[in-house]
């Protein structure tokens, strides 16, 4: 019988679901399982990437955000129009932590801190929105000069029938530079996972490919899906260097958008946050002949592995000896950091309800410092997050998602080249290098613990209540929540202002600052003297 | 440089905003919704709307900030959000249990054309509102106005669907105090109760967006207007609306509705601001100024003329929402200083311009208002000429640093300090504390700039 921190899990869930209309709880019902992993390495399956129930407060977002927000936004040399009504395009200004260094582009571009908008007004609704559009390219273009100009369509746009990409297609004519369109409208699929997909198939059509120089260098790899947040990329880009890595491009942490032009010339992938950036590798293998496989640069001895996983791909033995070094270099002082926390840390509970990535990784920065993963889940993941690629062949696209467009994607006539044959590609395999593989959240969690999808606020109440965890993980909008029980939350976002949390530099600041909350004092003050005895009891000192 | 793309040379644009200087209606909403007590704001829209409106009050209040959404999908989008929105009433009354739903829409579905009256009265026919509890709602479409605007379609909205009169008139006032911080409402209702006046301050967020920790969390925390407070509204004695572009239309509604005189004042920030407030009090309910208001007056007074060799002369530049702007420029033409750059996104009409063109008009520098403007068009007339001081919300911080100009943080929003939601900026002791922080700005940058010989113990 498995057991979830001495409690039933089936009592668990029950709980969890007892509140709600019985209609809600049977759909929330398949999006809650207890983690059971059989011998052949199945795990149960989750329903996800479902539709939000209305007014049960869930920490979704949508595809806008996932598009422009995620995605695009971290490139610093592109113009993003944001067309639509002010709001959208107001949130989403600098309001990630995608940290970018302008220095390094030759023309030090860098358009992050700005906010573009085409501000749509009433008007537009009634008449159109697509000259105001044209206009506000070609005043982008005026006034700013950049090399690209990327424009998201927000809820209205699709609504009143705008056609974003006719008239990105006119103005590209026009002026002679990269301008191309998203429909990314907020209502399309269920999260912002539609705008991943809708963002990669863009940067795929669009950016791609265009340019064919071949860098300098050895060991060309790609970054895929690590997005800068706290300057984490900076550290795996130190790392990179140190080992004598080539990088290409990141997707799209510390980005330019001749990166992605050229990302095709590098010899292999790799996929941080494989939710948000699966596609582009999909398609670029297709294409291009180029491998993906999954790394994790969150936490020391995930980074390390993953280290060693590159070296064993270019099997070159200057490289591995190099990454050996680095490895050896490196990870005492980690190790060093992580046993002064460990007296703090150890055995603490926690929970983790993060996008569609970091709530699988940061289990191993918990794990290096003793603590306990009791339950975790995603806002927008797919079953292949949670149960591993290999469910995909039985992952039914549902009517709510169903619009978002596959790109058919063949090999390209000139440029497509196997970067490994299937023979060298199998050998790898039986050494345990796994192409175009990633097991998921599930595979790697304890029996027993609980996994959430597109967790509630009355189930995060619920959870609190019962395991009184000893730190939470989410995001901002649950962060003070959490926190008014006496509980600190860190944000897994934003990092709450912190990192970077990647890498081995990243692990140690991560260990600080979880000690730190966890130990805090303040969490022992919240009780007053008079409160802890009500009773009065006291003389006054004259009687 | 943060933003080292803006150019002094001023080109027109007609179509192109860059960097806003408002957001949009449905926070606003969400935000004077949050000021009823046992109230969930509810989002019919797309949920993303939510999302942003939720963590941008979050991350400017540090606090926790609820509401609920219908999370239209593409069908709804097409076909019409009843079903979400029938949905969403029924669980939230099932899970969440609060007093009333507050309803606003977004550009989705105003565009769509959803009718929320009449999904709202399908919701009680068919039982799904609890004796007792509420459903109201006010149309906020994101392609109008501003956030101010939805701040002031909301407010309006609980007069609309609260306010009745008992026939006869209460000794209360009602006091509508714009869209102003908690601590702002709370210093309004003591000014109000130390002059002995009962009030009823609609919307109200004390002690909603700065509760306090006790190690347990309530969804729906002590503050906020109650509703039978609302109902109560309508038997007033009279009302006063602060700020004419957040409170106006909820006064001018009270006095069309249940007949309660309304008298539409500026935000009580400053001296004259504050005096045109009190003596509104003063005369609406017949009551003597207290002599502790005296004193707080008088020792605002008195710290002007303590300090006022340097304010005087200053040029500063400020950015926010209209209520806000006129009174502040009111007060710091009071401190003889010169607001020279003014920019709001929010359409304001042309009626306020002129208000805020007459507030400027003593003053010798070429001053340029824009009325609606952004910030790149702001950051761009400081590049042609600088000015001493800047004021304005979070993201002035990039032209502050940018351009080495001394910084108040002020308005909406502030995500990188505390204070905002505990100290109030409104009556005399806010007029205190907004001159703390202009002279703290203005000295620390006379002292980081001065000569090792020039440096003074004293000033």
């Amino acid at each position: 019988m498995l057991a979830l921190d001495g409690k039933d899990p089936g009592t668990v869930r029950r709980k969890l679901l007892e509140k709600y209309p019985p209609k809600i709880a049977r759909k929330r019902d398949k999006q809650i399982v207890v983690n059971r992993i059989e011998p052949d390495g199945t795990v149960p399956e989750i329903q996800s990437n479902v539709r939000t129930v209305p007014g049960l407060i869930s920490q979704r977002g949508c595809c806008y955000a996932g598009c422009k927000g995620v995605v695009l936004g971290p490139t610093r040399d592109i113009i993003n129009i944001t067309h639509g009504p002010v709001g959208c395009g107001f949130y989403s200004w600098l309001t990630r932590r995608n940290q970018t260094d302008p220095e390094a582009s030759p023309d030090g571009h860098n358009f992050m801190p700005y906010c573009f908008t085409t501000d749509m007004q009433e008007e537009q609704i009634i008449f159109g929105g697509e000259k105001k559009l044209r206009q506000a390219i070609q005043e982008a273009f005026d006034n700013f000069a950049p090399k690209a100009i990327a424009v998201f369509s927000t809820c209205p746009v699709g609504l009143i029938g705008d056609d974003v990409h006719a008239v990105c297609r006119d103005m590209k004519e026009k002026l002679g530079i990269n301008v191309f369109g998203f429909s990314c409208e907020g209502y399309k699929g269920v999260s912002q996972s539609a705008g991943h997909h809708i963002a990669n198939n863009g940067i795929f059509t669009h950016v791609i490919g265009t340019d064919d120089t071949v860098r300098a260098g050895e060991f060309k790899i790609n970054l895929l899906g690590e997005y800068n947040i706290g300057g984490d990329a900076f550290e795996i880009e130190r790392i990179f260097d140190a080992c004598g890595l080539t990088l290409v491009s990141t997707f799209s942490g510390n980005s330019s958008i001749d990166q992605f032009a050229n990302a095709h010339t590098a010899d292999l992938n790799l996929i941080m946050c494989h939710r948000s950036i699966n596609y582009v590798a999909e398609m670029m293998e297709k294409k291009f002949g180029l491998p993906w496989i999954k790394i994790n640069f969150i936490g020391a001895q995930a980074t390390a592995k993953s280290l060693r996983k590159i070296a064993q791909y270019f099997d070159d033995p200057k490289l591995t000896e190099r990454v050996e070094a680095v490895i050896a270099a490196e990870l005492p002082t980690v190790e060093m950091a992580a046993a002064q926390v460990r007296p703090r840390t150890e055995g603490k509970k926690v929970m983790l309800f993060v996008g569609g990535s970091r709530a699988h990784h940061y289990q191993e920065l918990f794990s290096e410092m003793g603590m306990r993963t009791l339950s975790a889940g995603y806002e927008f993941a797919h079953r292949d997050d949670y149960e591993g690629r290999r469910v995909l062949p039985d992952i039914k696209v549902d009517a709510d998602s169903r619009n978002i467009q596959e790109l058919e994607v063949l090999p390209d006539a000139d440029r497509y080249r196997p970067r490994i044959d299937e023979c060298r590609a199998g050998e790898l395999a039986a050494q345990g290098l796994q192409f175009s593989e990633y097991d998921g959240m599930m595979t790697e969690m304890v029996q027993g613990s609980l996994i959430i999808d597109d967790i509630s606020h009355h189930e995060t109440e619920r959870m609190i209540a019962m395991f009184k965890p000893d730190l939470f993980c989410a995001g901002i909008k649950e962060k003070y929540v959490i926190q008014k029980h006496g509980i600190p939350l860190k944000q897994l976002h934003s990092y709450d202002y912190g990192g970077p949390y990647a890498g081995f530099k990243g692990a140690i600041n991560f260990y600080e600052d979880i000690d730190r909350m966890v130990s805090s004092r303040i969490w022992g003050y919240l009780k007053a003297p008079w409160q802890k005895n009500p009773e009065l009891t006291a003389k006054y000192a004259f009687e | 440089m943060l933003l080292r793309h803006t150019h002094p040379e001023i080109k027109p644009r007609s179509a192109l905003t860059v960097n806003p200087a408002k957001t949009c209606q449905p926070i606003g909403a969400m935000y004077a919704a949050l000021g009823i007590h046992g109230c969930l704001p509810h989002s019919h829209g797309s949920q993303g709307c939510y999302a942003y409106h939720r963590s941008a009050l979050t991350r400017h209040y540090k606090e926790p900030v609820m509401a609920a959404t219908s999370a239209f999908t593409e069908g709804a989008s097409v076909f019409g959000g009843q079903a979400n929105l029938l949905q969403a009433i029924d669980n939230i009354f099932t899970v969440y249990e609060p007093e009333v739903i507050a309803v606003h829409t977004t550009c989705l579905s105003e565009t769509i054309g959803d009718d929320i009256p009449q999904i709202v009265s399908k919701a009680r026919a068919d039982g799904r509102i609890p004796e007792g509890k509420y459903v109201f709602h006010a149309n906020t479409p994101s392609y109008v106005g501003s956030h101010v605007t939805g701040f002031a379609n909301m407010t309006k909205a609980m007069v609309d669907y609260f306010a009745e009169s008992n026939g006869r008139k209460n000794t209360t006032i009602n006091v509508i105090p714009g869209y102003v911080e908690p601590a702002d409402m709370t210093e309004v209702r003591r000014l109000a109760s130390e002059m002995g006046i009962a009030t009823i301050v609609f919307p109200d967020t004390a002690n909603v967006l700065n509760s306090a920790m006790t190690g347990k969390y309530k969804m729906f925390p002590e503050g906020g207007v109650t509703i039978a407070q609302l109902k109560q509204s309508g038997s007033s004695r009279g009302t006063i609306a602060l700020g004419t572009l957040a409170s106006g239309s909820a006064g001018l509604a009270m006095d069309a509705k249940c007949k309660v005189p309304c008298q539409t004042l500026n935000l009580p920030i400053g001296l004259h601001d504050t005096d045109l407030f009190v003596d509104a009090l003063h005369h609406m309910a017949g009551v003597n100024v207290p002599e502790s208001i005296d004193l707080e007056r008088g020792q605002l007074i008195d710290a002007i003329t303590d300090w006022h060799q340097y304010l005087y002369g200053k040029r500063v530049g400020l950015v926010g929402d209209p209520d806000q702007l006129l009174s502040l420029s009111r007060f710091l033409t009071a401190l003889d200083m010169r607001p020279v750059y003014i920019a709001t996104g929010t359409p304001a009409g042309k009626k306020y311009e002129q208000s805020l063109r007459d507030t400027l008009a003593g003053i010798p520098d070429d001053v340029q208002v824009k009325v609606p403007g952004d910030m790149f068009l702001f950051h761009q007339w400081i590049k042609n000429e600088p000015v001493d001081l800047l004021i304005g919300n979070t993201y002035v911080k990039y032209i502050a640093r940018d351009e080495d100009i001394p910084y108040v943080r002020f308005g909406f929003p502030i995500l990188d300090r505390m204070g905002h939601s505990y100290f109030p900026s409104v009556g005399y002791r806010g007029a205190l504390r907004l001159l703390e922080k202009i002279l703290d700005a203005l000295l620390d940058r006379k002292e980081r700039d001065c000569s090792d010989i020039a440096f003074e113990l004293v000033l």
